[in-house]
């Protein structure tokens, strides 16, 4: 017979009022199996939790209910007490009769009544209880950071920083991210590859950074603490361990006409590239699309038509037949940084919401550009040497207007959000421009200026009022080409009237959105995005760095349009959860996860179909002689986080989940 | 006095909900003092995942009048997708339940949120209603062995 000790709680007036609370502690002391029974003024004060210790002790209690509050507010409290005079912690429950009864209802036989029934149910239920002990499990100290920008190279320095290991990843052939293509940053107006670029440097020199560029995350199994990730590392043609980045192969290469993705596609490149000249690595790239050998060889030419790389690299570190390789790397924590991509408004588009704004000629028109471009063309660095020019005909422009919100704020794309950074970017360029054009003239259409930041609203302002931006408030109808000029139809909401401006170029500031293939990365880690792909925080407030799977963090603008302080703030905070996880030797876990009866289990792995986590595993049966029995599901531990749809799903019912078995369930329905 | 009799019957519900925003709205209804009927016993359960129909039935046979079945509104599940899961059960139980002689009208399925105290007042007070109005539900009782 089990001995259950009930013990309910007044909480001053609020339960007593409405309920009977002696006549409570009274009816359950008289159930089969509840070896004591009191009532309390205040269960949770300290006197409270030594009735509880004392009659542990004294009656030799093997379960406790407490009927109070709600479990979210004291079960804590009540499983410390039981903990602390030897009872298992999990053969404690709580019945809720304040939040869901007495401060409901005014009929005090009725609340009475409920709050009996309440209880009894959860006697009932901790009758089944079974001791339960918390998971431990080991902690590698290693972490794995997807995306070289800012974000990235921020986390992985902090995580090295505090004694970290660290995998870098970084899917193109350089890390450095857009960061690395801008020109100058605001609101200080500071170079941003001046700033960048040696942070870049410490991340490849640093002892406890392993950066594999050029790197894709393949699959990613195991759970917090326990990762296993396999990593394709693309073949970049050349050996990364005999090259010293001479840069001759690239001075030989026949075709220098490809366009190059680092400048925009304002810029061109060689087919064996580095993408900018302080890319880090420092190591080319052979682009086969582009390169004639392979052009030829998929042609079926029974010879090579070029190879000049290859004769020109005195390291012979040039290897056509390299092929895609894999490496995989146990870590016990992930953080995602994979930044952003601006929503380029051109014809093709990945869904047919995205398709429009043909009336602003994008990809048609050679000058109307975006902002990214604009980066390019201010850069000391860019195809220009710095020097604006348009892109059509190399001309200095005289006019150029820039347009804010394309695609932002626009709910007929399905891209409902501020992309933040725009309003801040467009006002940097002006400033860029009126530099050096001083002759220039700057036209911005905006919807609304939001440049909420330390020093944002004075930077724009600054434009305005100090720098000579003309900002016309209203949106632009059309941009035609008219000759040598473009012709933008807007309106200036502010005075009502029609405005027709003769522009050398036009500038569009378009939306912020995650990166390409963001979804397939989420699902492979099981973590979940909004509807416009970025990735979703624990907690929009209270875990801004976590993600829905333990030891998976997430920084910089995949997870909302950030700018770089942001971004750099967001990396700093996931480093340090990171760290704070590697600061455990082990890590303790809820032990209310499922486990399965692997003699009753018959194999349909309707369990494994239905996990949220991926946590079901197959495992093999074998008997003494080694032969296969038969194959079961099994539960990893670690993985699982106690919903129970196993559990519910299962034909067999061969799963459980601790705490709360069907035995459990059964016994609470039946008691009500 | 047959309608009489109907007035006086004060049925009997079990609600299954998921912990973290239905019975989370539930404890707020309360923080928040909204009065409601008192004929709901909650059973709290991780997610509605976990909620086997089974549940439904045997509360029927012990004597439930009416069942609800709450948890977390699609995308908010706790658990990514437990409540998806629960959705697809309980689309294909109302059905099944139709042909076990269990009207549909003596279950609620609702989504309420850890911020939704007054839809939970509602919920409970609209299934407690109508239940009310569909007089006791013996069927299964009586099919009971003990």
């Amino acid at each position: 017979m089990p001995r259950i000790g009930v013990f309910v709680c007044h909480c001053g007036e609020n339960i007593g009022r409405t309920v009977d609370c002696a006549r409570v502690a009274r009816e359950l002391g008289e159930l089969p199996g509840v070896a004591h029974a009191v009532d309390y003024k205040y269960m949770c004060s300290d006197p409270g939790q030594r009735l509880v210790k004392q009659a542990i002790a004294e009656k030799g209690l093997d379960g406790v209910v407490v009927a109070a509050c709600s479990p979210r507010m004291h079960e804590r409290t009540f499983r410390r007490a039981c903990s602390a005079s030897g009872l298992n912690p999990y053969l404690c429950e709580m019945a809720n009769i304040r939040e869901h009864c007495s401060w409901i209802h005014e009929d005090r036989q009725a609340a009475t009544a409920k709050a009996i029934d309440l209880t009894r149910a959860i006697v009932e239920k901790v009758k089944r209880n079974r001791p339960l002990e918390p998971i431990r499990i080991p902690v590698e100290k290693r972490a794995l950071v997807i995306g070289g920008g800012i974000a990235g190279i921020q986390a992985a320095l902090d995580i090295a920083e505090g004694g970290g290991e660290v995998v870098l990843v970084e899917k193109e052939p350089s890390i450095g991210g857009h960061m690395s293509q801008l020109s100058e940053t605001f609101p200080t107006l500071d170079c941003s590859q001046c700033i960048l670029t040696p942070r870049m440097v410490e991340v490849y020199q640093h002892p406890r950074i392993k950066l594999l560029a050029f790197s894709e995350v393949e699959a990613v199994g195991g759970y917090i603490g326990n990762f296993e990730v396999k990593i394709r590392r693309k073949a970049r043609c050349v050996d990364e361990t005999k090259c010293n980045g001479c840069g001759e192969c690239q001075s030989v290469c026949p075709n220098k006409k490809v366009p190059s993705e680092f400048d925009q596609e304002l810029g061109r490149r060689t087919a064996i590239y580095v993408p900018f000249p302080q890319a880090v690595p420092n190591i080319p790239v052979l682009d086969r699309e582009s390169c004639a050998l392979f052009k030829g060889r998929a042609k079926g030419f029974k010879e090579d038509a070029c190879g000049k790389c290859k004769q020109a690299c005195g390291r012979e570190a040039i290897d056509f037949e390299q092929q895609d390789s894999f490496v995989t790397e146990k870590v016990g924590a992930i953080v995602v940084a994979t930044g952003f991509q601006l929503y380029s408004i051109g014809k093709d588009q990945p869904t047919p919401q995205l398709k429009g704004y043909g009336e602003y000629g994008y990809g048609e028109i050679p000058d109307v550009i975006d902002g990214l471009q604009f980066e390019r063309l201010a850069s000391a660095s860019g195809p220009t040497g710095g020097v604006i020019k348009r892109p059509s005909d190399g001309k200095e422009p005289k006019t150029i207007v820039f347009l804010q919100c394309i695609g932002s704020r626009d709910a007929a794309k399905g891209i409902e959000y501020c992309s933040k950074i725009c309003c801040m970017y467009v006002a940097k360029h002006t400033m860029l421009y009126r530099h050096k054009v001083h002759d220039g003239r700057a036209y911005v259409f905006y919807m609304d200026i939001r440049a909420a930041g330390k020093g944002y609203d004075e930077f724009t302002r600054r434009a305005i009022e100090k720098e000579g931006a003309i900002y016309l408030r209203g949106r632009v109808s059309k941009l035609e080409r008219a000759g040598d000029v473009i012709k933008v139809y807007g309106a200036d909401t502010l005075s009502g009237e029609p405005v027709t401006i003769d522009a050398d170029m036009v500038v569009l500031a378009t939306a912020v959105r995650p990166q390409p293939g963001i979804e397939s990365l989420a699902q492979k880690l099981s973590i979940s995005y909004d509807a416009h792909g970025f990735i979703n925080e624990a907690h929009p407030k209270l875990r801004p760095v976590e993600t829905s799977t333990a030891g998976v963090f997430v920084a910089g603008a995949c997870q909302a349009p950030r700018d770089i302080p942001d971004s750099v703030a967001m990396a700093s905070a996931a480093a340090t959860k990171v760290l704070g996880l590697f600061s455990n030797k082990e890590l303790e876990r809820e032990p209310t996860v499922a486990t399965v009866n692997e003699s009753l289990c018959t194999g349909c792995f309707h369990c494994e179909r239905v996990c949220p986590y991926g946590a079901v595993e197959r495992r093999e049966l074998k008997d003494g002689e080694g032969n296969l029995n038969k194959v079961a599901a099994h539960v990893n531990k670690g993985v699982c986080q106690g919903c129970g749809t196993c559990q519910a799903t299962c034909p067999s019912k061969s799963v459980e989940l601790q705490g709360f078995t069907d035995e459990q369930i059964w016994a609470a329905i039946n008691a009500l | 006095m047959a309608t009489e009799e109907t007035k006086a019957f004060e049925p009997k519900i079990v609600a299954f909900v998921c912990n973290w925003c239905t019975y989370t709205g539930a404890d707020l209804a309360g923080t928040s003092r909204l009065q409601m009927s008192p004929n709901v016993r909650v059973v709290r359960l991780p997610c509605t995942g976990r909620i086997d129909p089974l549940f439904l039935i045997k509360a029927f046979e012990r004597g439930a009048d009416g069942v609800i079945v709450s948890g977390c509104h699609p995308a908010d599940c706790h658990y990514t997708a437990g409540n998806y899961h629960a959705r697809r059960r309980f689309a294909v139980f109302r059905e099944i339940a139709d042909m076990m002689g269990v009207d549909n009208q003596r279950m609620t399925f609702s989504w309420v949120s850890a911020s939704e105290g007054n839809k939970w007042r509602d919920v409970v007070n609209e299934t407690t209603e109508r239940v009310r109005n569909l007089g006791p539900f013996t069927e299964y009782q009586s099919l009971s062995r003990d």
